[in-house]
């Protein structure tokens, strides 16, 4: 699904330019959930935009699903944002004068699906995120966790390929981020592939692979035991 | 443009953002609104302005004799000019067809008249027929001074209606009255009415009953002119020029008098007097388009900046909408599709509301040298859709700078 091959990115500052990606390689199959790690400066928010097209990497390779994305035009990149990626956010992003529902119904609008169906598809995913009585509220009217479901089901409503989730618990409490990565595991199931980035070690065991990343390069890659979130959900 | 789609969006987020939406409506409104009541009240002055000149006829020429002050050709200064019927018959003559009205004037003097046992005391002037269309007086009820009248040496005269209405109201008509000028009864035949009253207070006989029945011999006091119309205005302004130039080197040839001598025989112009006049509503219009084109820069500099908070504003809900899929031309296009639909919507409303307002108030302003405030609608619309294109402009660069923002930065937490 996802193939990265020799890629490499620096950044300016100044006079001197900063190696921050010096050659990541890895594949992830469909259905994979991979945690990547590392501490603040290791490269991972890097990573995560070059894989969201938000950014590009200087030289290296990067196929998804068989599509390789390179030198695109931001009119294309958008057009492959929307078909392709979901996006999970720390600070969950969602625009504040607008209800759950239509929130979720937004990348809809961007595949340019009609007014109804977006309507009645939004109303699925954010049933599916058990939040199908908040649709009519504002996101300042709901809790952190809430808000990060809500994102999640607009994550999902444009069916992407890849999910990719920064710090999705990052500004959740325990039993909040238990909650969320339990939902993030039951799409998971459903076969979907995530990639989640995270710096805390438990968030990280919930998933299936996890990838370390320091100083710019992958220093282990393995495959682990999941520890479900649904046991420590009541 | 006509996607349903981007409509609704459009109106959703206007109405979750009325506050935004409103402060913006509200500069262009009010913008529009002071300039077109601005422009109103500048046109009013031209129409006020106009009106105070329009009692005599625009192309009239008058001369005056006065007093020689020149020695010329052994005659001493302080000689009393006195024009005479021969001037008059010899000028329409020699230059008959540049004359399109033409009348004498005398004025009488010393005659007591009488209307039963009241006495009038209005002026009397001795006139031609043609006196009627250079006094631009309109006859309310039956006739002016005419041909006959002139050659019968007829005991007619007519009256201005403020003369009608201050001695003759308790009749029907005054026609058919009879007036008694020094004991000699004259006929009342016509009414005369014009745009000031004042100019309403003068009995009018004809001119050669004046001069054989109230001895006046051959004197006349003035001679008075129209002008055929010119084709334009600097035009119709040269041929009065050069009329009135002539004439007074006729007249001053005829009396003996020095050609630099001004104060000797006076000819005055109105088609000068007009030009005067048009030049200084001229400035005044243009002072008003000043005015106005100020108060368009400053509802130009409203827009823009509420336009760039706007876009500002929005920057991170950019981000996520890109996030999202959405293509930079859509963001643009989102942006300046509500820029546009506000601007207009509010831009129209003030112009109605002004125009509505000049409508209503307009009429009734009774102010001198200010009448019936209008606005040219043309204009009114053009500043409008100037407003607006100045709103697109100064939204279209911070909304294209938006949209081609990464959306990393554009999504960082504060």
């Amino acid at each position: 699904m996802i193939e990265i091959k020799d890629l490499h990115k620096s950044y300016k500052m100044g006079s001197n330019s900063l190696h921050v990606l010096k050659g990541i390689n890895f594949k992830a199959e469909e259905g994979e959930l991979v945690a990547i790690m590392g501490s603040s400066g290791s490269g991972k928010s890097t990573l995560l935009n070059i894989l969201g097209m938000l950014d590009e990497a200087d030289t290296g390779e990067y196929i998804l699903d068989g599509v390789p994305i390179k030198n695109l035009s931001e009119t294309k990149a958008a057009k492959y944002r929307n078909k392709f990626l979901g996006f999970v956010f720390q600070s969950f992003n969602l625009i504040n004068y607008k209800s759950a529902l239509e929130n979720v119904a937004l990348p809809l609008y961007y595949q340019k699906v009609g007014r109804k169906e977006r309507e009645a598809k939004a109303m699925k995913y954010l049933e599916q995120v058990g939040l199908k009585e908040w649709a009519d509220h504002l996101p300042n009217e709901l809790s952190g966790g809430q808000k990060q479901r809500v994102a999640i089901a607009r994550a999902m409503a444009a069916e992407p390929k890849v999910l990719l989730a920064d710090e999705p618990t990052g500004a959740l409490d325990s039993t909040t981020s238990y909650e969320v990565m339990d939902l993030i595991q039951q799409i998971n199931d459903l076969g979907n592939t995530i990639l989640v980035v995270t710096h805390e070690e438990d968030i990280a065991h919930m998933c299936k692979r996890i990838i370390h990343l320091r100083d710019g390069v992958i220093v282990e890659d393995k495959k682990i035991e999941q520890v479900r979130a649904s046991q420590y959900v009541q | 443009m006509f996607d349903i789609e981007r409509w609704q969006e459009i109106f959703d987020t206007i109405r979750k953002n009325k506050l935004r939406t409103f402060l913006t409506g509200l500069s262009v409104a009010s913008g529009i609104f002071i300039l077109v009541i601005l422009l109103g009240f500048g046109q009013g002055m031209q129409n006020g302005i106009a009106h105070e000149f329009e009692q005599d006829a625009s192309t009239s020429v008058w001369v005056w004799p006065g007093m020689t002050s020149m020695e010329y050709k052994g005659m001493n200064p302080g000689r009393r000019i006195q024009l005479r019927n021969g001037n008059f018959e010899y000028w329409s003559q020699a230059e008959g067809e540049h004359i399109d009205r033409q009348s004498p004037r005398l004025f009488v003097q010393n005659v007591s008249v009488t209307y039963g046992n009241e006495a009038l005391v209005y002026g009397i002037h001795g006139v031609a027929s043609g006196f009627q269309f250079i006094e631009n007086a309109k006859m309310a009820q039956g006739r002016f001074i005419n041909l006959s009248d002139m050659e019968g040496t007829a005991k007619v005269v007519v009256i201005g209606d403020k003369i009608r209405r201050d001695v003759f109201g308790h009749l029907d008509t005054p026609i058919g009255e009879y007036i008694e000028f020094s004991g000699l009864p004259f006929k009342i035949v016509g009414v005369y009415k014009e745009l000031r009253e004042r100019e309403e207070e003068t009995l009018y006989i004809p001119l050669s009953t004046a001069q054989k029945v109230f001895n006046g011999g051959d004197r006349v006091s003035n001679l008075a002119y129209t002008l055929p119309p010119a084709e334009n205005f600097d035009q119709a302004v040269a041929e009065a020029v050069a009329f009135k130039d002539e004439l007074r080197q006729y007249l001053q040839q005829a009396h003996t008098v020095a050609p630099e001598d001004t104060s000797a025989i006076q000819v005055w112009s109105a088609m000068e007097e007009a030009k005067r006049y048009y030049s200084l509503t001229g400035n005044i219009k243009f002072f008003f388009w000043f005015v106005g084109i100020c108060t368009i820069i400053a509802g130009v500099v409203g827009v823009s900046n509420i336009m760039l908070i706007v876009v500002k504003e929005r920057t991170r809900e950019i981000g996520i909408r890109k996030a999202l899929g959405a293509k930079p031309w859509s963001i643009v296009g989102m942006i300046l599709h509500e820029a546009i639909f506000v601007t207009s919507l509010s831009g129209f409303l003030g112009l109605i509301l002004s125009m509505g307002l000049l409508e209503v108030v307009g009429p009734h302003v009774e102010v001198d040298y200010i009448m019936n405030p209008s606005v040219n609608l043309t204009v009114a619309l053009s500043t409008v859709f100037v407003l607006i294109l100045a709103g697109t402009i100064a939204g279209f660069f911070p909304a294209w700078r938006a949209a081609n923002i990464r959306v990393i930065n554009a999504l960082r937490d504060e």
